[in-house]
């Protein structure tokens, strides 16, 4: 019978020099201090700038009535939109991983789609179906929508890889198949679950650009408001310093919640694979159900590009520097994904198998930079690349630092979710048969958390795809990306013209998720049939 | 799960491919001239090549928001790569003079325009013009009921029926203008009064499109976002129509776009040039037909067919210089928590 991983270590000689509890692997250790000097880069600016800042002028912006408003506002949204995100994300993935769904492979791609879809479009799709649509509801709605796919995609990685032996032991021990769900398969995969949870409530603080759509104001405008309006940096990063506080809190009571973060199991024999459940008379309404959200989710957005492409004037065939936008655009993403994949290994690596406080605290810092918005982060690569790396400003290789170092969240969640379920144990056998640690970690390990560096991939991808703040402010001059041009044709009033480049945008993003999910039907084959 | 190469290694060695690629693309050198250009993307575009041809300097262009490249030239500061700054309002230049990253305009380059649409302290020079007008939905409107001036927008029977931007940086100098023109009370009081009566829109383009629904019956814009909706939407999608108020009300206001050179441009000759270029006949012409509607500054260059002249419309007389960086705006809209 399998059971979770004890916490205390197994302390065989063997056990304890290579996996090394004082000394770290050397390679993780330079990733990691990679990562947390990527991460501390925009932080380090924050500080430096609110620093210039007098206690008279913090106060004069942060004690008014506006503030708690905002702040009250930004806290009401977060927590809806977390839980009915949680909801809808572990759902979703159970019906694609768990259940005899008809057209699964379609499922399992439609439900990542809605991360590729820049916020204004979905935002102007909704806003032009129903013009009434405004505040608190409209935003709960339409952010729910679009950041769902954060705790899906972690989910489903780790219910592929759970072991269905432990829910099979609970059904026989006389729990429900509810019970079991609740209280066996969700406590395997609650890492993956906590840490999409964290990615949309972080991700919430930040959040701009989508609320001014439906005039729902969060603390993120009086930053904005500092920036856009008074030109004043300093102002602006005082303010930012307060969402720093509040994702401090947020990330230290995550850590309470997910616990260890590992759910691997230490008994002996070969895992079991779950058996796809028929779905029998409920296939109707979760069909029902998925469709509605795909609907709610893609179809609005998608809908109103097509109305665009065929109802306004500026409408034209895309001239070839579509072709040139796709590749940058493609380039740019898949170079950041890799970059941020990469450093988020060795982060979460340390976190789970060699956990101090230090370790630790490198995977808490990297979550930061999802809590603070784009624009800081890019104006802190802005002062520090004028000052101490000139040659590098606004070059391709700054641009893919940059969508590196906003997105490490993301892959971080990506690879804690199949890590989690990675045993060392394996990883010691191995090294107990004679193979050396490079041989074990290619062998064994990348095996086992392959779909985890998939997700990390594909979520990393997708957002770089549609990030607009940051390429502004660093891409090359002269180069655009798909994103770029879609803003440039919008800000014109051009929608038939920008239509097919966010309809680019979906495509391109559609790409990972379809590899990710092929990737994961391979693992599925092994599943005994039901 | 047997497997010689774990699948995920390929496509990591690929992405390793592009991002030494993209590290060689990092080598600078390329174009003389480099202009940062919160305007219009596609009208920048159209001045630019038209400078190329006509002075054989290569230009490369960097679009974004203008505050955005405000802030980004801020942080820049000495180093900044950008060469000239071209802007569709005028505080972002206040703020980037304040702090002096802005060079003396060459004196040929002002005198081609009014004195009074240039920076006072000869920072940076006027090169087009908007005028702020009311958008208003005709099937909700009769033509009596519209106002004669902006401040009637706070009076309770527009209760329900109006649409701002607040956050807008074409707001702030309706504000201003309202400040230095009636005072700091008056504003405050129509601000107040706008706030209960309208609904708050993120920028004008929501709020054009959202009278052209038929969602508010009337909202300030500058008139420029009007037609360049119907240029997109057609006669047919156009279901709104545009109403100046009367002569000298802070309503009727010029918005000025310009255009520095910057402090620490190492190719100021070129970047002269190139603001010389935008009041020319030839760039000011460009201005005009370029579909973006706004009113070109030298004076004998008429503006797109469609437009009523300037000189019709007898705008506030109020200069930039006199609107300024807009503080006084932001700091009422603070205080009535707009912002």
């Amino acid at each position: 019978m399998s059971t979770f991983a004890p916490a205390q270590p197994v302390t065989s000689r063997l056990t304890r020099t290579w996996s090394g509890r004082r000394r770290w692997p050397l390679v993780s250790a330079v990733g990691a201090t990679v990562a947390a000097a990527l991460v501390l880069l925009p932080l380090a600016f924050l500080v430096i700038q609110a620093q210039q800042s007098g206690w008279g002028e913090v106060e004069r912006l942060l004690l008014r009535h506006t503030v708690v408003v905002l702040l009250w506002n930004t806290v009401r949204l977060t927590l809806a939109c977390t839980v009915l995100c949680a909801v809808l994300g572990v759902g979703a993935a159970w019906c694609v991983e768990r259940t005899a769904l008809p057209l699964r492979r379609l499922w399992a791609v439609a439900l990542v789609l809605p991360l590729g879809i820049p916020d204004f479009v979905v935002g102007f799709g909704w806003v032009s179906l129903e013009p009434g649509l405004h505040g608190y509801l409209a935003a709960v709605m339409i952010m729910t929508l679009s950041l769902y796919p954060l705790v899906y995609l972690p989910t489903r990685i780790a219910l592929a890889s759970v072991d269905a032996g432990l829910e099979e032991a609970a059904r026989s021990l006389g729990l429900s198949s509810w019970q079991t769900f609740w209280r066996v398969t969700l406590r395997q995969v609650r890492p993956a679950v906590v840490g999409g949870c964290l990615l949309v409530t972080l991700g919430l603080l930040a959040e701009y650009g989508a609320f001014e759509i439906v005039q729902y104001q969060t603390f993120t405008v009086a930053i904005f408001t500092e920036f856009k309006l008074g030109f004043d940096a300093v102002g602006a990063c005082a303010l930012s310093l307060v969402l720093v506080l509040v994702s401090a809190a947020v990330l230290g009571g995550e850590r309470a919640l997910a616990g260890r973060g590992r759910a691997w199991r230490s008994g002996s024999g070969v895992r079991r694979i779950a058996p796809r459940v028929s779905l029998g008379g409920w296939a109707a309404p979760v069909l029902a159900g998925l469709t509605a959200l795909s609907g709610l989710a893609l179809g609005v957005p998608i809908g109103s590009l097509v109305y665009w492409m065929l109802r306004g004037s500026s409408s034209t065939l895309p001239s070839s520097s579509i072709l040139a936008a796709v590749g940058h655009t493609a380039e740019f993403s898949a170079a950041a994904a890799a970059v941020s994949t990469a450093l988020a290994v060795p982060v979460t690596a340390l976190a789970m198998r060699h956990r101090n406080r230090v370790t630790l605290l490198i995977e808490r810092l990297a979550y930061l930079p999802m809590a603070l918005p784009g624009l800081v982060i890019a104006l802190g690569l802005v002062s520090f690349s004028v000052r101490y790396a000139l040659a590098l400003y606004q070059s391709s290789l700054e641009l893919i630092v940059a969508y590196s170092i906003l997105f490490l969240p993301l892959a971080v969640v990506g690879v804690r979710s199949a890590m989690g379920q990675a045993s060392p144990r394996l990883e010691e056998v191995g090294r107990s048969l004679g193979c050396r640690p490079a041989a074990v970690w290619r062998r064994v390990t990348l095996p086992l958390i392959a779909p985890g560096l998939g997700a990390a991939f594909a979520l990393v991808f997708i957002s770089s795809a549609t990030e607009l703040t940051a390429t502004l402010l660093l891409r090359p001059t002269g180069v655009n990306t798909l994103a770029t041009q879609f803003w440039s044709y919008t800000t014109d009033f051009s929608y038939g013209a920008a239509a097919p480049y966010a309809a680019l945008m979906v495509a391109i993003s559609a790409v990972p998720a379809y590899l990710l999910s092929r990737r994961m039907s391979t693992l599925a084959r092994m599943r005994p049939e039901t | 799960m047997s497997r010689g190469k774990p699948p995920i290694l390929s496509p990591l060695l690929v992405c390793a491919g592009l991002l030494l690629s993209a590290c060689g693309g990092a080598a600078r050198g390329g174009p003389a001239l480099t202009v940062y250009s919160g305007q219009h993307e596609q009208t920048t575009a159209l001045l630019v090549a038209a400078f190329e041809k006509q002075s054989g300097i290569a230009v490369s262009v960097r679009s974004g928001d203008e505050a955005t490249l405000g802030n980004q030239i801020l942080q820049e500061g000495e180093s900044s790569p950008a060469d000239v700054f071209y802007t569709e309002n005028t505080p972002v230049l206040e703020a980037l003079a304040k702090r002096g990253l802005l060079a003396e305009v060459s004196a040929s380059t002002l005198a081609s325009v009014r004195r009074s649409d240039s920076s006072a302290q000869r920072d940076w020079v006027g090169v087009s013009a908007r005028v702020s007008a009311l958008v208003y939905d005709p099937s909700q409107l009769a033509s009596t009921q519209l106002p004669a001036s902006i401040l009637e927008l706070a009076e309770p029977r527009w209760k329900g029926k109006l649409g701002f931007a607040p956050s807008e940086t074409d707001f702030q100098p309706l504000l201003s203008a309202i400040v230095k023109l009636d005072g700091t009370a008056t504003a405050e009081r129509w601000l107040r009064g706008l706030q209960s009566n309208g609904r708050i829109y993120p920028d004008n383009e929501a709020v054009v499109n959202q009278v052209n629904n038929g969602e508010s019956a009337a909202g300030p814009i500058n008139s420029y976002y009007w037609y360049r909706l119907r240029d997109e939407t057609g006669s047919r999608g156009t279901h709104s129509a545009l109403h100046y108020y009367a002569p000298g009300d802070p309503g009727d206001l010029v918005d000025v776009s310009g255009a520095a050179v910057l402090r620490a441009s190492s190719h100021k000759a070129a970047a002269q040039a190139f603001l010389a270029f935008l009041i020319s006949r030839t760039g000011q012409e460009t201005i005009a037909h370029s579909h973006s509607y706004e009113y070109p500054l030298r004076p004998g260059v008429s503006p797109a067919a469609g437009l009523p002249a300037l000189s019709a419309l007898r705008p506030a007389a109020l200069t930039p210089a006199q609107l300024g960086d807009g503080g006084a705006a932001l700091a009422l809209e603070q205080k009535l928590g707009l912002l």
